[in-house]
């Protein structure tokens, strides 16, 4: 599904004036537009935050948030109105276990990224707290794009327990705890090593290995210095704010010159002011990075897969050569691979015919079993290949569209920010003349 | 020594200008500096009295730019000079001049910082209650600047450069002999031998101090209140100066991170296929918005800083001048009491009293006139500096809009587009 020509006028990026909220709307109507079966029928928000406290797993007082998820017929563009939607709340830690099922059920899927779990790359004036609101609303939106973008995703979309997760607010949990996809989660230390072991690693991979990596590095490069910029930013406007205090002192001993100090100094508030709407916005701007700098550690995690999986296959297939080795030994009786039963029968004699025999039909089960192991293990490997990249390509084109509308809407709102200082400095200006 | 013609001729006013019918007060005031007595009698000075005329829109519009200029000097080519003893820097000053006094009409001086306060020294002295413009300090204090540095002679420079432009315009002071000399002579050392000495200087510092802890009786409510404005005038200025250098100093480091922007973006650029052009064009508008956010930080330092650090040194000239203008009516005051209480030399102390009572008139008449000249200067310089620092704002948020524009045409978006929603094809 290759990017057509009309994702370059798509929705967002004609309007110049655009807010960060009906861009959101954009990104949905566009994911919408793809159009899997599920979100054919089903429209999809999450539309509130709220504060609860309970009792946690060790019994101690906690404040958590949780978060509205409704769902309604997506054809409800009727007269008749919108109809009550159906409402369930979950808390972020249900997010992180269906997105940990998503993870172990799907692993040849690019998963895609939850919201940041902590603020990250804030600049100074932005809360870094989780409690804050606006933390808190930006997490919701975070959530939402989740959730959308798990169902607009060809094959996630149609998995059971999603649905339930959306649907089902006390059953969700046990079904999913069912699935006993925990067992299914490969431990840390196998697939590390499997990174290190593996000897022919598929060169795509690799190479999107290393993309990863770079891509990862250089968005987290990226966000510190909007962050820091961000911070500068913040700095000039507000010192103009001096000005306004000033002008209205001065103004007080002028006679000719008071009106004019006097209201330039209002339009300098106005100046100072003008930066939290403007660093808002760019909060969003952020957030999309970020969901791309998170998306990269999916991406990874598939890359670590295949590594694991054809690690497998390499070690299947070694066992197996060896086992053969042993076999060709045992029949024409050289001794050419190191043995500890090689070893013993030539120091405590050769053993009696039976018990060659014996180990020749032992090795010949084993040889057959590992024979279908190495089948198994390498049919497995060349479908997560397929499959994986298969999701690869149709990641990177939503990649590419993304980012690049998200560019463009930073650009739009440069051009907003630079027509209030136009506008500003132009008032100013007009206080001046007056003087 | 003065344009003006004989000391007799009272009523015909030289300079076709309202303002300037009091430098005739002037042309006598000279010889005061100097110590001889005062020819005439105060009732001569009631023709020049213009006290009760408040009109304060027609002496603005006798801007001092709007007059006919008819002596223009510059200052420029500073060139540091080496001696036996020191280094020190000698600024051109090359004044052209149609007026008559002067012997050609093109004269050029090579003069250093010293003679420049040689200069503003002794026309203080001539005239105690006008307001004599700023000179840039002696020293910078703050930061490492280096006397020599290209940026500390060239603040200088202008500086030094503004304040003859001001004396130029200066109904009075522009036609002082020692501004002439100044201007022309090749070796100011004669000239700098002249006149009351730092010795007779300090005597009245003395003086003056010791009576201005005695106070002022009868102080006129309008000088009351040109001290209140002077205080808090003071006290606003320095806050919008402090307030401008912040400024200047978070433009500054916004323009440090934001030159990291554009690099970034160009590295990520090497990563992708598809994306690559675009990151590449978010690149080159950084790229380009640094360069104008360079350009637009410069022109503070150039055109606000200059006029506010000028106006900042003329509070405490402003200060001075009052209380000048004060010990000279606590003088006459102390004459006037022993004039009462005392029943001998009643013919001398009477002939003191007079000429204190002069000189007091003269010096009021003077500082009334000249607080108008400056105002009119203030208002002219602070307008004309903040005009251009609004305009130059609004300059480069056009520009940067711009280049965003353009941004966006690249990637085949026509940003002048308002539809909300576009059908994708």
């Amino acid at each position: 599904m290759m990017a057509d020509s009309g994702s370059e006028d798509a929705a967002v990026i004609g309007n110049t004036d655009i807010s960060s909220a009906e861009a959101e709307n954009n990104l949905r109507n566009t994911m919408v537009e793809k159009g899997t079966s599920l979100l054919k029928k089903l429209e999809i928000t999450v539309s509130e935050a709220e504060k609860r406290t309970g009792k946690n797993s060790v019994n101690m007082q906690e404040t958590y948030t949780v978060y509205l998820i409704e769902t309604r017929p997506a054809d409800s563009g009727s007269e008749a109105g919108t109809p009550v939607p159906d409402m369930l709340w979950r808390r972020y830690s249900d997010f992180e276990l269906l997105r940990t099922y998503l993870l172990v059920t799907y692993p040849y899927v690019i998963i895609p990224p939850l919201p940041e779990k902590r603020a990250e790359f804030v600049w100074h004036k932005l809360s870094a707290d989780n409690l804050d609101p606006d933390f808190v609303e930006r997490r919701r939106v975070g959530l939402e794009n989740f959730l959308l973008r798990v169902a607009s995703h060809p094959l996630l979309s149609n998995d059971k327990i999603f649905f339930l997760f959306l649907t089902d607010e006390k059953g969700w949990r046990d079904a999913v705890l069912e699935t006993g996809f925990q067992d299914k989660v490969d431990s840390r230390l196998k697939s590390l090593s499997a990174s290190f072991r593996v000897k022919n690693p598929d060169k795509r991979f690799t190479a999107l290995k290393q993309y990863s990596d770079e891509l990862n590095a250089v968005i987290s490069q990226l966000l510190r210095v909007r962050a820091r910029v961000a911070d500068r930013l913040y700095g000039v406007y507000k010192v103009h704010g001096n000005y306004g205090r000033v002008f209205s002192e001065w103004s007080a001993i002028e006679k000719e010159m008071g009106d004019g100090l006097q209201s330039a100094g209002h339009h300098m508030d106005t100046y100072a002011a003008s930066i939290d709407d403007i660093l808002e916005e760019e909060e969003h701007y952020a957030d999309q990075l970020k969901e791309y700098l998170y998306y990269t550690e999916a991406v990874r995690s598939v890359c670590r897969k295949h590594e694991l999986l054809q690690y497998e296959v390499e070690m299947a297939a070694q066992d197996l050569a060896y086992k053969k080795q042993q076999r060709e030994e045992l029949v024409t009786g050289t001794v050419r691979v190191f043995s500890l039963k090689g070893m013993t029968s030539k120091l405590f004699g050769q053993e009696s015919q039976e018990q060659r025999e014996q180990r020749l039909a032992a090795l010949e089960q084993g040889i057959q079993e590992g024979e279908e192991l190495l089948k198994d293990k390498n049919h497995e490997c060349q479908e997560f290949v397929q499959s994986a990249w298969k999701d690869i390509e149709r990641f990177k084109e939503q990649k590419d569209r993304d980012l690049r509308e998200a560019l463009i809407s930073y650009a739009i709102m440069q051009i907003s920010m630079c027509k209030k200082g136009v506008q500003v400095w132009s008032n100013a200006k007009e206080c001046f003349n007056k003087m | 020594m003065a344009v003006q013609g004989s000391a007799a001729d009272l009523s015909v006013p030289v300079l076709d200008l309202e303002e300037d019918d009091d430098l005739e007060v002037f042309s006598k005031n000279t010889s005061v500096a100097d110590g001889s007595p005062l020819p005439t009698s105060p009732s001569s000075m009631t023709n020049q009295y213009h006290l009760d005329r408040e009109d304060p829109e027609e002496s603005l519009e006798q801007n001092p730019e709007e007059r006919e200029r008819d002596l223009f000097i510059t200052v420029d080519n500073p060139e540091s000079q080496v001696t036996a003893i020191e280094t020190f820097i000698m600024y051109r000053v090359l004044t052209r001049t149609t007026r008559g006094d002067f012997d050609s009409s093109e004269v050029e001086v090579r003069r250093r910082y010293q003679e420049f306060s040689w200069l503003r020294s002794k026309l203080e002295e001539s005239h105690p209650t006008l307001i004599i413009p700023p000179l840039p300090e002696k020293f910078v204090v703050k930061g490492m600047v280096e006397r020599f540095s290209e940026d500390f002679i060239e603040t200088r420079k202008k500086a030094l450069h503004r304040f003859l432009q001001k004396l130029s315009v200066h109904p009075v002071l522009s036609h002082s002999p020692h501004l002439k000399a100044f201007l022309t002579a090749q070796d100011l050392t004669p000239h700098k031998k002249q006149g009351p000495g730092l010795l007779s200087r300090m005597g009245d510092t003395m003086r003056s101090m010791a009576q201005s802890m005695r106070g002022v009786r009868g102080r006129a409510e309008e000088f009351s209140s040109l001290q209140d404005y002077t205080d808090r005038f003071n006290s606003t200025i320095c806050s919008v100066d402090r307030v401008t250098q912040r400024v200047i100093r978070e433009q500054k480091e916004y323009l440090d991170e934001l030159r990291q922007y554009s690099p970034t973006y160009s590295q990520w650029a090497e990563l992708e296929e598809g994306l690559s052009e675009t990151l590449k064009g978010v690149a080159r508008s950084l790229d380009l918005i640094g360069q104008e956010t360079e350009g637009q930080v410069q022109e503070l330092s150039e055109v606000l800083v200059p006029v506010l650090h000028e106006y900042v040194l003329c509070a405490d000239t402003l200060k001075m001048v009052l209380r000048r203008r004060d010990n000279i009516q606590a003088d006459f005051e102390v004459k006037n009491e022993a004039l009462a209480t005392r029943k001998v030399e009643q013919e001398t102390l009477q002939e003191e009293v007079d000429s204190l009572a002069d000189r007091l008139e003269q010096a009021n008449v003077a500082l009334r006139a000249d607080w108008r000249h400056w105002r009119s200067s203030l208002r002219s310089d602070i307008q004309t500096s903040l005009l251009s620092t609004a305009e130059r704002n609004v300059q480069y948020y056009e520009k940067c809009l711009a280049i965003w524009e353009s941004f966006l045409l690249s990637q085949k978006v026509d940003p002048a587009q308002h539809q909300n929603q576009e059908p994708s094809s």
